[in-house]
């Protein structure tokens, strides 16, 4: 005899114990008694740790005044990050002129804004804005010598507003010229996959420091009499080189990651191989590359540092050098605080838009 | 034969295969394929896994190379020609076993984004006849959807359409309901039934026989690389010739 269910079961809310606060708490924080007992004992370490650093960088601080001698207080002395602060945020670039820094941040603003978020719709005109116009106007912004500007030599950039300058010109570079090597490594024509191939794993095989030395000191010796570059052109094009070559294998991991029916349907649809590339294939490839090409971007961002070895007056550079005047002695630890944070703000910014983007190009499933 | 005859003759072959071989480094795939599909003629090729009916139908439109024999499509020679196998691209649809919808895109920007950039149609338009096309896989609704959204039948529906947006003039399937759960072939079936109905050069590779003797004009069995018999499909059920065919007839209708 067949068993035949005539009436359907309702949806019901699932039980009240799982859901809610209390529900949270008790499922992953006092489920047993060693969970109980852990718990107890992460948040006393959590406690003692945020305390000590609260306390010294608060609450036992020291904010106002002008010199070493207002600092009494137990805790840090940020009087000393106040004093230089100038310094530390545009090196030596003369204060009357430090206007035309604060121009350049803030149409650099704009002009991120204009790219990265969703509230501006007409990404063409941003791009062109700030990929093709910003960049050039920053060039006679910064270093002037026209338009009535005075002109102010590279050796004379510094601080924050150098290391910015580094990080954002060799991002703006290492991608698409990490895409086209990445391109050229799974190119069907053996020249420009032996090309590729060879300046990847050149550039990959040596250290950072290496390629900056070698940009510093040695192209000049190779150089022919008289021709010579700018020592921060020279370690700009060094970082770019350096960083796409990372790039470059990160791209790739994402196009191997895409199905071969991708690029089959799209050339049965008659697209070539660049519209194909362009429209399909890189699309997909760089959107799940995002959290390693943000990867690399940090990485790269606090790879700037390195430039201090060749002279070149970075934030750290600049901090480092404060901490050495004989009228701030002993403040290098709210120098390096005080640097780390500053990082810690940039690339901590890069990870949250990362994750909002990955978001918001998650078509998959969510519905 | 006069001149104005043959020409004749060119207009109504749609494809035409002459003595085409193909390798996979040392392995012959395909060996000595002779094919002449008219204009409005359906054809079906069956035949167990890895005897080459993909590949012969992937050699159409040039997503697999062939090393002899020619290829014609559409008066058009293949050859290493890449405007020549844009050309052909462009009149040549084509259905996937996977769909291969691009999952980036809405179910209208799939349909869209072939016309507009190859055929540089104007954006509207392009979208006007993509829903008409949608309409027709009857899934309009879904325009507006992301692939990911979709069921199996419903994907490979819009991955018709897409291929339709392209106003082509011959249609290559390569078994389209092979990775679809079971009540959802029908529906694919449907429409491309209605498809041949309205008189579209179709080859599809196939084990849905129901289909073959609805709609086939002619039907191909392949193994091991060759064609091993054709014949129209109520010839090639009921009074099969070769032996392997009458093994393979047995299995799958067996199943079946």
């Amino acid at each position: 005899m067949a068993i035949v269910k005539t009436e359907r079961h309702p949806d019901m809310p699932p039980p009240v114990s799982q859901t809610g606060v209390i529900g949270w708490m008790r499922e992953n924080l006092f489920s047993t008694p060693l969970n109980i007992v852990l718990t107890v004992v992460s948040i006393y370490i959590a406690y003692s740790a945020l305390s000590g650093l609260i306390s010294y960088a608060f609450i036992n601080a020291n904010f106002a005044g002008e010199t070493r001698d207002d600092c009494t207080g137990t805790g840090a002395c940020w009087v000393f990050i106040k004093a230089r602060f100038g310094q530390n945020m545009y090196g030596f670039y003369p204060v009357e002129d430090r206007w035309r820094v604060d121009v350049g941040y803030i149409l650099g603003a704009i002009g991120l804004f204009m790219v990265l978020s969703d509230w501006f719709k007409n990404k063409k005109w941003a791009a062109i804005y700030m990929f093709a116009i910003y960049p050039i106007v920053c060039y006679f912004l910064f270093y002037g010598g026209t338009f009535g500007l005075t002109q102010v030599e590279t050796s004379e950039w510094g601080g924050l507003f150098l290391t910015l300058v580094l990080a954002s010109v060799s991002i703006f570079v290492a991608l698409p010229l990490g895409i086209v090597l990445a391109l050229g490594r799974r190119s069907e024509m053996p020249v420009v996959r032996l090309l590729c191939v060879g300046f990847i794993e050149l550039i990959r095989g040596v250290p950072l420091i290496t390629v900056l030395f070698m940009a510093s000191v040695m192209l000049p010796l190779f150089l022919p009499e008289g021709v010579n570059f700018d020592k921060l052109v020279r370690a700009l094009v060094g970082m770019s080189l350096f960083s796409a070559a990372y790039m470059a294998e990160v791209v790739r991991g994402g196009l191997q990651a895409i199905p071969k029916g991708q690029m089959e349907a799209a050339n049965s649809l008659g697209l070539g191989y660049w519209k194909a590339m362009g429209l399909i294939i890189l699309p997909q490839a760089l959107k799940i590359s995002i959290p390693s090409i943000v990867n690399t971007f940090i990485g790269l961002f606090k790879d700037t540092t390195l430039v201090l070895i060749i002279g070149l007056l970075d934030l750290l550079s600049v901090v480092k050098a404060g901490t050495t005047d004989k009228e701030w002695l002993g403040m290098a630890t709210e120098g390096y605080v005080f640097v780390a944070a500053v990082f810690w703000v940039f690339c901590f910014g890069m990870s949250r838009y990362s994750i909002w983007l990955e978001n918001k190009l998650h078509t998959g499933h969510k519905r | 034969m006069s001149e104005a005859a043959n020409t004749q003759v060119v207009e109504d072959v749609a494809i035409q295969l002459i003595g085409m071989h193909k390798w996979y480094g040392e392995f012959h795939v395909l060996k000595d394929i002779n094919l002449s599909v008219e204009r409005g003629e359906k054809i079906v090729v069956c035949g167990p896994s890895g005897s080459g009916k993909s590949t012969m139908i992937r050699c159409i439109n040039r997503l697999e190379e062939h090393q002899q024999g020619q290829i014609i499509v559409d008066g058009i020679e293949l050859t290493n020609d890449v405007k020549k196998i844009d050309e052909i691209r462009r009149e040549v649809g084509m259905v996937f076993q996977h769909f291969n919808l691009f999952p980036h895109l809405t179910v209208l920007e799939n349909c869209t984004l072939a016309p507009i950039w190859v055929r540089k149609t104007p954006k509207e338009e392009a979208e006007e006849i993509a829903m008409k096309f949608l309409e027709r896989v009857k899934i309009p609704e879904q325009a507006l959807k992301y692939p990911g959204q979709l069921s199996g039948g419903q994907q490979q529906r819009v991955a018709i359409a897409r291929s339709l947006c392209m106003n082509p003039r011959i249609m290559l399937f390569d078994e389209p309901t092979s990775a679809l759960d079971p009540e959802m072939i029908s529906e694919v079936l449907d429409t491309m039934i209605s498809l041949a109905e309205e008189g579209m050069t179709m080859i599809c590779v196939t084990h849905e026989m129901g289909f073959a003797k609805t709609v086939a004009d002619r039907v191909l069995f392949m193994d091991a690389g060759e064609i091993i018999e054709q014949a129209p499909p109520q010839e090639f059920f009921d009074n099969p010739q070769s032996d392997r065919t009458k093994l393979f007839l047995s299995q799958i209708l067996h199943n079946g």
